[in-house]
């Protein structure tokens, strides 16, 4: 590489000696290298709500054939709160996710070893696709099925099979009120309950999106998992599906992954900050935002890394 | 203002890049472009004149009573017949041999795809319908009648006076001929999921479905117009073959039904079709008749080209259908 050309992206020196944000300094000179790190009005005042545990990992390793990607993480998942995963790309965010559902089985070579628990039962002892109706997923990419916004909640309603035919077989009132109630909590049932037999794929990114959470709570879950839910929408879409996550906290509990440091600010009661497969420091948004007492997470939340 | 400028003011005339010439090319490399050229035109040219050769032989000798008058054994050709029974046999034995091979061979599809456990089972799989793939028809209705002929078969087709089953039915080719169209269904089905994303599966998983209710109310469903494409192919193949019909169908002209069962009698029954009946009916066969040979084939042009109309137009995408499939992330997040 010409040396006199600079990088296109930003390098991460990784045994460079830690960048530290000055202590108790003045005016930050330049945005994100702050203290506090995070302007606290970036956050909407919100009630706290009495939080249940209702998943716990303990020592979890994660591989993919020899490769551990999580080690030893120890975390609990609360209902009542949401609990935000961030981190560096590969640091093992997206792979502890998904092995809260069991879909890390779903890859060749994956293996596990820690125990991690749903309401005090191993996982691993819950028949699979019960376990996926109680710990339901978003994906990154809104990925609505190639059908009707109806047929693509509908689908998620029923156990295996959704009633196939004609409407009257297909959209029973039980069913249609049912479909109804999660697109509303999804906030998507005023924008497409004029049309609900149009197909799905002609919804905006964020309708998409929204109505993969309308589906993902049609399958009446106890954890939701959202995996950088907001990556691929616009501020708008992002804005509206955060409101939407705060507010489902008090019936569901919501573990979310996110590049985006705001974001985990905006909507996280509780912030684990995971580096390299390790969870470095997990605590409350404030002291993770705030007063980070680990050297790594200093570091990245200030965006001296990542 | 500014905007307007930019609409209305004077702005550079567009400069087309130079045509690329093949001047600056070696001469081999102009001379396999050439080649190429040639080759695509001469393509054109034949498939051109095939159509019309068709058309001008063909549609002049159709009238109204070859379809409705069954063929009869006659040296005059006005008393000849038409081609009514070669023409529902055509469709007769589409139909059956499209009946099996279409569940079998999307079965087929959704295991290696979604399955392919054991990985050895799932290459002999594989092979085998390489094999089937390669196979002269010849050699599979030869196959068939040996097959077909066995005592435990009879109720298949019809057995003679002295016990003897004689292994030829609609059925018998029915069941054989969907050999021809299993192969192309299985990798037009193969292919369409393969190139569905995965996170359409896990979506699915992710909601508690299992793999099998995945395959049935998400996969498929999303590849139906490329599942269509694959039988479309196949019962033109089925629909093209003379080999396994002058074997297992039987020599007759006119369909023969087995007893008095209106349509299982039938599929008991030996017959006929277009293809047949263009072959005996041209100078190669018979030669009796090249008028009819070439109505005949006329007919079994516009017969195909029909199918596929009807089974794109049934089960066919709507514009909009495929949307997500450029949709989002890169290209790479795509292939599995």
């Amino acid at each position: 590489m010409d040396p006199m050309m600079p990088p296109p992206v930003r390098r991460i020196v990784v045994d460079r000696e830690p960048y530290v944000a000055p202590p108790s300094a003045g005016p930050p000179s330049n945005g994100t290298a702050s203290a506090p790190l995070l302007a606290s009005h970036l956050r909407a005042e919100r009630a706290t709500v009495p939080a249940i545990e209702r998943m716990r990992l303990e020592s979890v390793w994660l591989a993919y054939g020899e490769n551990w990607v999580v080690r030893d993480v120890t975390l609990p998942v609360r209902q009542g709160e949401v609990l935000a995963l961030i981190g560096a790309s590969g640091s093992g965010k997206t792979t502890l996710l998904r092995s809260l559902n069991r879909l890390t089985e779903v890859t060749s070579g994956a293996a596990r070893s820690g125990r991690i628990t749903l309401d005090d039962t191993d996982i691993h002892e819950l028949e699979v696709n019960e376990l996926r109706r109680r710990v339901s997923m978003v994906f990154q990419q809104p990925n609505p099925f190639p059908m009707s916004i109806y047929d693509n909640v509908a689908y998620a309603l029923a156990e295996q099979a959704p009633p196939r035919g004609g409407r009257r077989r297909r959209r029973t009132p039980e069913l249609e009120a049912a479909a109804a109630e999660a697109l509303r909590r999804a906030g998507l049932y005023d924008e497409v309950a004029d049309d609900l037999e149009r197909s799905a794929l002609r919804l905006s990114g964020g309708q998409q999106q929204r109505l993969c959470i309308a589906r993902a709570l049609a399958a009446g879950p106890e954890v939701l998992l959202l995996d950088e839910p907001c990556s691929a929408l616009d501020p708008i879409s992002t804005a509206i599906i955060e409101d939407l996550i705060v507010g489902l906290r008090e019936t569901v509990a919501i573990v979310i992954v996110t590049h985006n440091l705001q974001q985990a600010f905006r909507v996280a009661d509780h912030v684990g900050f995971m580096h390299l497969g390790e969870l470095v420091e997990y605590g409350p948004s404030a002291q993770i935002f705030d007063r980070p007492v680990e050297q790594r997470t200093r570091d990245y939340v200030s965006g001296a890394f990542g | 203002m500014a905007a307007t400028e930019i609409l209305t003011g004077s702005h550079p005339t567009p400069v087309r890049p130079p045509r690329a010439s093949t001047a600056s090319w070696p001469l081999a490399d102009r001379i396999a472009y050439g080649l190429c050229w040639a080759i695509g035109i001469a393509l054109c040219v034949v498939t051109a004149w095939i159509v019309l050769y068709m058309l001008i032989k063909g549609a002049g000798q159709l009238r109204p009573s070859l379809f409705t008058e069954s063929p009869a054994p006659s040296t005059n050709q006005s008393q000849s017949g038409g081609f009514r029974d070669p023409l529902i046999g055509t469709l007769i034995l589409a139909a059956v041999g499209t009946v099996i091979a279409a569940p079998i061979g999307v079965a087929t599809a959704a295991w290696l795809s979604e399955y392919a456990r054991p990985a050895g089972l799932a290459r002999a799989v594989e092979s085998a319908v390489e094999m089937i793939a390669g196979a002269p028809s010849i050699v599979l209705a030869i196959f068939g009648l040996l097959i077909f002929s066995q005592s435990y078969f009879g109720f298949l087709s019809q057995t003679a006076a002295n016990g003897a089953v004689i292994g030829q039915s609609f059925l018998v080719a029915g069941a054989i001929m969907s050999l021809l169209a299993i192969p192309l269904i299985v990798s037009s089905t193969r292919e369409a999921l393969a190139q569905l994303p995965d996170r359409l599966r896990e979506a699915s998983w992710a909601l508690g479905k299992t793999r099998a209710t995945t395959i049935r109310h998400v996969l498929l469903p999303a590849i139906r117009p490329s599942i269509a494409g694959g039988i479309v192919l196949g019962m033109g193949r089925i629909i093209g073959d003379t080999a396994i019909v002058v074997i297992l169908l039987g020599p007759a002209f006119k369909n023969e039904p087995v007893g008095n069962l209106p349509l299982l009698g039938t599929l008991r029954g030996t017959g006929s079709t277009l293809t047949s009946f263009v072959y005996n009916n041209s100078p190669a066969g018979e030669g009796n008749a090249p008028q009819k040979a070439y109505a005949a084939a006329f007919v079994l042009m516009l017969v195909v080209l029909l199918l596929n109309w009807l089974v794109t137009r049934l089960t066919g995408e709507r514009p909009q259908r495929r949307r997500w499939l450029p949709g989002f992330g890169r290209l790479t997040t795509w292939t599995r």
